[in-house]
Order: structure tokens, then sequence, then C-alpha cells
């Protein structure tokens, strides 16, 4: 077996501020959960760029197939009752 | 019927402005194009530390250490980006650094030449990143959407790259004759090389056509030369360095200065493999590839232990 790889490689999520969500910053290659965060750091947060990091192994992520996307990501437009103009409301509501 | 896999559907994709992700359909050329941009632009970053990192341990000061030591840190991040965002394109890590090590896979010429002394710095990067930076902000436009990523992350770096050189340049016009004469030395050897970065001229550039079309690339080799070239002239007179160039113009009418013939003999022998530095950069680059086999096999062999102890305690 061929032991020199370049380790595994795994998704780096970062959040920017808090209370805002977690977005995909790139990829990283490491052996374990401590170097893949360490990576993480010093690859993608060199300025500033966030205050928290999720580090995924890449095998692990389930993506969508594009084939699917027609099925997947119908505008349901037949579903107009899933917007809130669908509804009637009566004159003079207020705040809804 | 309407076909996804089709390499019609994937023009008109590109020619609605959409980009294209690592597992939609895309023509195998397509892929093979990226690979070979993507990969040659990955090694150029990493083989691009080496003519800097040679003037770490001989910087001026410590302000100028530090820089020096940022600026060389972020393009190895450079480096990381793009070869993750080449490995989505289905090649893996090994074979990208393989390619390099056989002479398959290319870097950029420019780091051919060698960074003789701090003036260079300078040059290096106010002329190679100004060159650079120039590509990749057209780049950040790309059709294929983890490279357009990467480039738009490594923009956001570079224009520090670009800053902390043109200021050397500066601070060394306004110092001693001396140092006057480096930098006039250094923009003399640089500015040449620099504008072959771009690569040949669109007419003599067979690939160019596919890239422009599959909208990889957005402007063409001269379209970006000359962006360069009418930026960088007046930051040249600005600080009172001479473009070593005798047919330099400003064309009134257009606003853009031409310039003389770039020597594309020159350009080919370097790229030929017969430049100043070429085996010195990829002996360089393999010697400490194969030191850091060990450190690799050892975090290795710490996973494997690690993973068999979490085993047990579930
Ligand atoms: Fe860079
Ligand atoms: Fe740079």
């Amino acid at each position: 077996m061929n032991s020199d790889t370049q380790l595994d490689l795994w998704e780096v999520f970062i959040q920017s501020k808090s209370g805002q969500p977690y977005i995909h910053a790139g990829s990283i290659h490491a052996s374990d959960m401590k170097m893949a965060m360490q990576n993480a750091r010093d690859t993608y947060t060199r300025r500033g760029e966030g205050t928290s990091i999720w580090v995924v192994p890449s095998k692990y992520i389930v993506a969508s197939n594009p084939d699917d996307n027609a099925m997947l990501f119908d505008p349901s437009n037949d579903k107009i009752y899933r917007h809130p103009t669908f509804y009637v409301m009566p004159e003079g509501a207020k705040n809804i | 019927m309407h076909n996804e896999h089709s390499d019609s559907n994937f023009q008109s994709r590109i020619d609605k402005g959409e980009h294209i992700e690592a597992r939609d359909y895309m023509p195998e050329n397509y892929r093979k194009h990226l690979i070979r941009q993507m990969s040659q632009h990955a090694h150029s970053e990493v083989i691009g530390m080496q003519p800097e990192g040679n003037w770490i341990t001989r910087a001026p000061s410590l302000r100028s250490k530090q820089i020096l030591l940022a600026k060389i840190q972020d393009e190895g991040g450079h480096g990381l980006y793009l070869y993750s965002a080449a490995e989505t394109l289905g090649i893996s890590r090994q074979e990208l650094i393989q390619s390099l090590h056989s002479g398959k896979a290319k870097y950029s010429n420019i780091f051919n030449y060698p960074a003789l002394n701090w003036a260079d710095i300078g040059a290096i990067g106010w002329l190679v990143d100004g060159a650079a930076i120039v590509n990749q902000v057209s780049l950040q436009r790309t059709s294929y959407g983890p490279y357009s990523r990467a480039m738009v992350r490594i923009c956001k770096e570079e224009s520090f790259h670009q800053r902390q050189g043109y200021e050397i340049m500066a601070k060394m016009m306004k110092g001693t004759k001396d140092q006057q004469a480096m930098a006039q030395d250094a923009m003399n050897r640089w500015w040449w090389p620099s504008l072959m970065m771009f690569g040949p001229h669109d007419t003599d550039s067979p690939r160019s056509s596919d890239a422009v079309k599959w909208r990889i690339k957005r402007e063409t080799n001269d379209e970006l030369r000359q962006k360069f070239i009418d930026k960088t002239i007046p930051q040249a007179e600005l600080i009172g360095l001479k473009v070593p160039d005798d047919k330099i113009k400003l064309d009134e009418k257009t606003g853009h200065y031409k310039i003389g013939e770039i020597n594309w003999e020159e350009f080919q022998r370097v790229v030929a493999g017969h430049g100043p530095c070429n085996k010195q950069r990829l002996d360089h680059h393999k010697l400490y590839f194969n030191q850091g086999a060990w450190v690799r096999e050892a975090a290795e062999a710490y996973k494997q232990k690690h993973l068999k102890q979490e085993m047990q305690t579930i």
C-alpha cells in the first residue's frame, strides 16, 4: 500500500458574523478533526473572515443530482396557497 | 426531447450566463481545459513562493519581513484554494502534483526568473502580482463556479500584494542614486516577462477561442495585456521609473499605450525549460515534497490509531 497520501478531503463552512448562516468557503486536506480545524483556520480566515468554522469530511456530504432538478426544485406554482398573498384579509386588518 | 446531457444544452447555459457546477454536465474538453488551466494556476501560486521566499531572511527591516511573510503565506493559500477547486473536477491532489513533477503540467513562466536583490521583491509585487490581478479580476466571472469563487477570494487578498511592491519601488526611487539604479534595473528585468505572463498574442493562441466560447476566459490575452500596460505605465512614470521600451507611445485617440515588439523567442525558450531557474524551481518543490512524506505518513498513522480507539468506545 502506498502510505504517502495527500490525506482526506474536508469541506469548510464559515460564519462571518454571529447570527449569520454558515457558508461554504472551500475545502482543505487533513488527516483528523484537529488538523482539519487548524488547516481551515489557516487557509480561510487569515483576515477576520469568520467567527466560527465547521469542517465536514467531504465523503459525508450528500449532494443532489442535477438530473433531478426538475423534480426537486419544481417551483410549485400550482400551490399558491404557500404564499401569504393567497389569503384574503378582512378590510381594515392591521399588522398581519 | 430536451437533453440536459448535450453539448448544445451546455452551450446555451453558458450563453445565458449560468455557472457550471461540479456535478453538472460538461463536455470532456471543457473539463480538460479547466484542469489544465486551474492546475497551472495553482502550481504558479505555489512555485511563485520560491523567488520571494529567497528574501525572507534578508528583508531590510522587521516591517518588510512581516509583510513579505504574510504575502507569501497568502500565495500558499491561493494555491490551496485553486487545488481544491480543481479537485472538484475529479482529479486528485496526488495526480496534480505528479503532473507538476513530471513536467506535464506547467506553471507561470515568470517564476523561472531569479529574484536577485531587494528591488526585485518590489518589482515582483508591483509588476508580477499586478499582471496576475488583471487576469484574476477577469476570471472572477469565469463560467466554472468553483473556479470563479476561488478567484473572488483571491482577488480580495491580492491588492495588498501589489501595493506593498509598489511601495518598495517608490521608496527606492526616493532613495540614493544606487537605490534608484537598483529599482530601475529590476524594472528593466521584470517588465517584459510580466507582459509575457498574459500569453501569446490572440492570433497565435490556438486554445483561446474555445476558452472564450465556454466563457472560461472572459477577455483575451491581448485585451488583458493592454489593461495592464495602460495601468502600469503611469505608475512607473509617477515614481520616476523608465519603462524599458523606446517604442512606447500613448495613442491619443484610443487612450491606449502602444508598445514595441515582445520577444516571443525568449518566451518560448523559457517555456521549453531553458530559463534561468526552471530546474531549480522544480527540484526545490520535489525535494520538500519528498522530505514531507514522513509527516503525511505519521498523520495517516495517527488517524488510523485514533479511529480504532473511537470504534472501541462506541
Ligand atoms: Fe496569488
Ligand atoms: Fe499575490
